[in-house]
């Protein structure tokens, strides 16, 4: 991606809007349409950086009021522990509701089964789906943007998902001027992405504008990791590394945050926000690209992944 | 100002940022259109390493020379399968000046619809023609959806040069043709095609219609000018984009504020608060202002608006705000809150150009919803007077139904009041969506108003006192 620009094409109207003041309002925008039009709408919570921004941008959305949806985390059971603990802090801070719905808890109870590969990105699909049936949730944000993956740039911002969860990229609704249909069967459920039209680089600009607080591992930090696949992962109980995988010591940083099992570091020095807004913008490398394993397992492994359910 | 998530201290002054351009392609299967976006993306180096080495990869399995560019857009498996695009897709590029969301548009059976979702959020679009076969019906399509949409800016993007020997009168001749039909949309003020041709670029940026003659396939014109067109003086496909003007003047048109939502926290700290928030429609809102509520009628003054959390001034469109009234009035999703002095009139009988989304039909005597702002109401189809055709813009009377990509003239009547602006007016109150009740399918694109102009209305029309307002 290009630089970006600390001057604009529009600056001599004083009614110009900088680009991230139009992607803050059209994203305020579709929180309220949901607060508006649903019953039972939560965000998915992850402690990643989008989803980070997500709650942030929802907070400004009602503010004075709280935020008037629910957490909802799928929790792999492989989870960095400092995304955690970000995670209960902030549910704790602003006073909201958190749902956890646990992969690991899945594989105690017999329902899911371990991948060979180890990997348990995939599996968050069933719980996910389970805590949306069971706690009737009718809109489902998710942090998603479309610059991300080619399946992506094809998501709507109401994304309607038929009772099984499935998305059909073939019968999806013209979304059409600002006009968002919410309108769902009982049953089906409709995910909303307030983000879709932000880039990586949009998201980190718009943390270092509101001086938005990340779990530290987005910054460099010394780690013990591991070749795999050319990523590098963190150990852990997850089941890395395996025989002939040699633990070392490097000066890493995420780019995104998932299950540990599929989520690898980038070299880096970049420890402040603009050092990693400097180091995206020279990077050669899509965020997904350089870390995370699961999008490499097929040319369409996001597409069939969503078809299924996934966020 | 304070961050809420951290409590800190944020930013008291925001530096200049660059702007955001929204905007469409559009055109037939095979003029290349999957090429120029692959082009553009590739050469405002927007493409990274391992999204280029997927597509190298894609390519050499399916056994072609060199990256196909097409397969950087074409995301789906069908449309990888099928060498098709199946479906709009947004894509996201920048450059020093501007960062750009570019709605990617299919140009096969499906293409009204696709072209409608993809022009209804759309500043500009891009229309390809192959220089070959110079503007056919599909074209014309194209310009007329731009057009109907009232997409403020159209490039026409001459394909192929390469295949016509860059010959200048090749692109003179269809760029004037483009000219002629545009200026038959009968749209004022909006029919001027600049062919930014040997008399230089001068005031193309204004212009409704730019042509450039390119090759998406060679790289000319799309980011650095052609080495091969000495004959063209004007901008490069990018460079347009990069400057072409996008920021209407907000002070011009009235001012419209749909409430979506009213933000009543009843806290300790807020025992009183009652803000009404939502996205600002057109316009500017001012404190001090005297708006009424619509369809109430209800008077009040605006007596506070806070941007996200600060307080400001003033609010235009798009920011989304909340604002505060000096009375405390009944007020709720739904409503529109407008100038005293400047109100649309409220209605409960629509006219309207409509383009018909869904594979099951639109019929004479449907009951639907129709959704407009954040207001849903109850409708039923009470006529559909025509339906055109855009090829030639011939009117079909009484046709009785609309099907799947048809556009039409439908009749509606509302179960409550609605305070619609025409579409010439504003693209935002003068829009709506007929969904079907039983199953919340999106049936119908709905423009208030008659589609082309037929008359001259003024350039400078404006929600509230348009004579052309639906009947």
């Amino acid at each position: 991606m290009t630089p970006p620009a600390s001057v604009g094409a529009d600056t001599d109207n004083p009614y110009a809007l900088a680009h991230l003041d139009a992607l803050e309002s059209e994203a305020v925008h579709i929180f309220r349409e949901v607060a508006g039009e649903f019953e039972r709408p939560v965000i998915l919570f992850s402690g990643g950086k989008d989803s980070i921004v997500m709650l942030h941008l929802a907070l400004k959305a009602f503010t004075p009021a709280p935020v008037p949806f629910a957490l909802l985390h799928v929790d792999t059971g492989h989870n960095f522990p400092e995304v955690i603990d970000y995670r209960d802090r902030v549910a704790e801070r602003h006073g909201l509701r958190l749902h956890v719905a646990s992969v690991q808890e899945f594989i105690d109870r017999g329902e899911l089964r371990e991948r060979p590969d180890g990997t348990r990105n995939p599996l968050q699909t069933v719980p996910l789906l389970d805590a949306i049936e069971k706690n009737r949730f009718d809109a489902v944000f998710g942090g998603g943007r479309r610059d991300e993956e080619k399946a992506r740039a094809k998501e709507r911002v109401f994304s309607l998902r038929d009772e099984f969860g499935g998305w059909d990229p073939r019968r999806q609704r013209p979304e059409l001027w600002q006009l968002y249909n919410g309108r769902h069967s009982p049953g089906e459920h409709v995910r909303v992405f307030p983000l879709s039209n932000w880039t990586e680089l949009d998201v980190w600009q718009y943390i270092e504008r509101e001086k938005i607080d990340l779990p530290a591992i987005y910054y460099a930090h010394e780690r013990e990791v591991f070749s795999r696949s050319g990523m590098w992962l963190a150990p852990g109980e997850w089941g890395g590394p395996r025989e002939g995988e040699r633990v070392e010591r490097r000066l890493v940083r995420y780019r995104t945050v998932g299950d540990m099992s599929c989520t690898g570091a980038v070299d880096s020095q970049a420890a402040t926000i603009s050092q990693v807004i400097e180091e995206i913008a020279a990077s050669r490398l899509t965020e997904r690209g350089a870390t995370r394993a699961d999008d490499k397992l097929s040319e369409a492994a996001m597409e069939d992944r969503k078809r299924e359910g996934y966020f | 100002m304070t961050s809420i998530i951290t409590g800190q201290p944020g930013p008291t002054e925001r530096a200049p940022a660059a702007s955001l351009l929204r905007f469409a392609t559009a055109g037939s299967v095979d003029d290349g259109k999957s090429t120029l976006v692959g082009r553009l993306l590739h050469d405002s180096k927007s493409v990274l390493a391992d999204q280029l080495e997927a597509v190298e990869h894609a390519s050499r399995h399916r056994g072609t020379e060199g990256p196909d560019l097409a397969l950087l857009t074409d995301g789906l498996r069908a449309e990888r399968e099928q060498g098709i695009t199946i479906d709009v897709a947004y894509r996201y590029f920048a450059t020093p000046r501007r960062r750009f969301i570019l709605a990617d548009t299919p140009g096969h059976v499906q293409y009204t619809r696709n072209m409608v979702t993809g022009a209804s959020t759309a500043e500009l679009a891009v229309v390809l023609v192959d220089a070959r076969n110079g503007v056919v019906e599909q074209t014309r399509r194209h310009a007329a959806v731009a057009a109907l949409l009232r997409v403020p800016h159209i490039v026409l993007a001459v394909n192929k040069m390469d295949l016509v020997d860059y010959a200048e009168p090749v692109f003179a001749a269809i760029a004037e043709e483009f000219s002629a039909y545009v200026a038959s949309l009968g749209i004022p003020g909006w029919s001027t095609v600049s062919t930014s041709g040997a008399a230089g670029a001068a005031g193309s940026a204004d212009a409704w219609c730019t042509a450039i003659p390119i090759s998406a396939l060679a790289g000319d014109n799309v980011v650095a000018p052609s080495a091969n067109m000495d004959w063209y003086g004007g901008p490069t496909v990018l460079e347009h984009l990069e400057t072409v003007p996008v920021v209407a003047d907000p002070a011009r048109d009235v001012a419209r504020f749909p409430v979506q939502y009213v933000i009543r926290p009843q806290s300790a700290e807020h025992p009183d608060y009652r803000g009404y928030a939502g996205q600002v429609a057109s316009g500017v809102l001012r404190v001090g202002q005297p708006v009424v509520v619509l369809p109430s009628g209800r008077e009040s003054v605006i007596e506070g608006i806070d941007a996200l959390g600060d307080p400001v001034d003033a609010a235009w469109a798009p920011q989304s705000v909340t604002l505060r009234l000096a009375d405390d009035l009944d007020v709720s999703r739904g409503d529109l809150i407008a100038p005293a002095d400047a109100a649309p009139a409220s209605t409960q009988d629509v006219a309207a150009t409509v383009c018909h989304v869904a594979d099951r039909p639109l019929r004479v005597g449907d009951r639907v919803l129709l959704k407009h702002t954040t207001r849903t109401v109850k409708a039923i189809v009470k006529d559909i007077p025509s339906r055109l055709t855009l090829d030639d813009l011939s009117q079909h009377p009484a046709p009785g139904e609309l099907a799947a990509n048809d556009i039409g003239q439908v009749v509606l009547r509302t179960a409550q009041p609605l305070a619609l602006d025409t579409y010439a007016a504003s693209r935002r109150t003068g829009s709506f969506l007929l969904i079907d009740p039983a199953d919340g399918t999106t049936l119908t694109a709905g423009m208030a108003g008659e589609a082309f102009a037929a008359g001259p209305a003024e350039s400078g029309a404006r929600p509230g006192g348009d004579p052309e307002r639906g009947v």
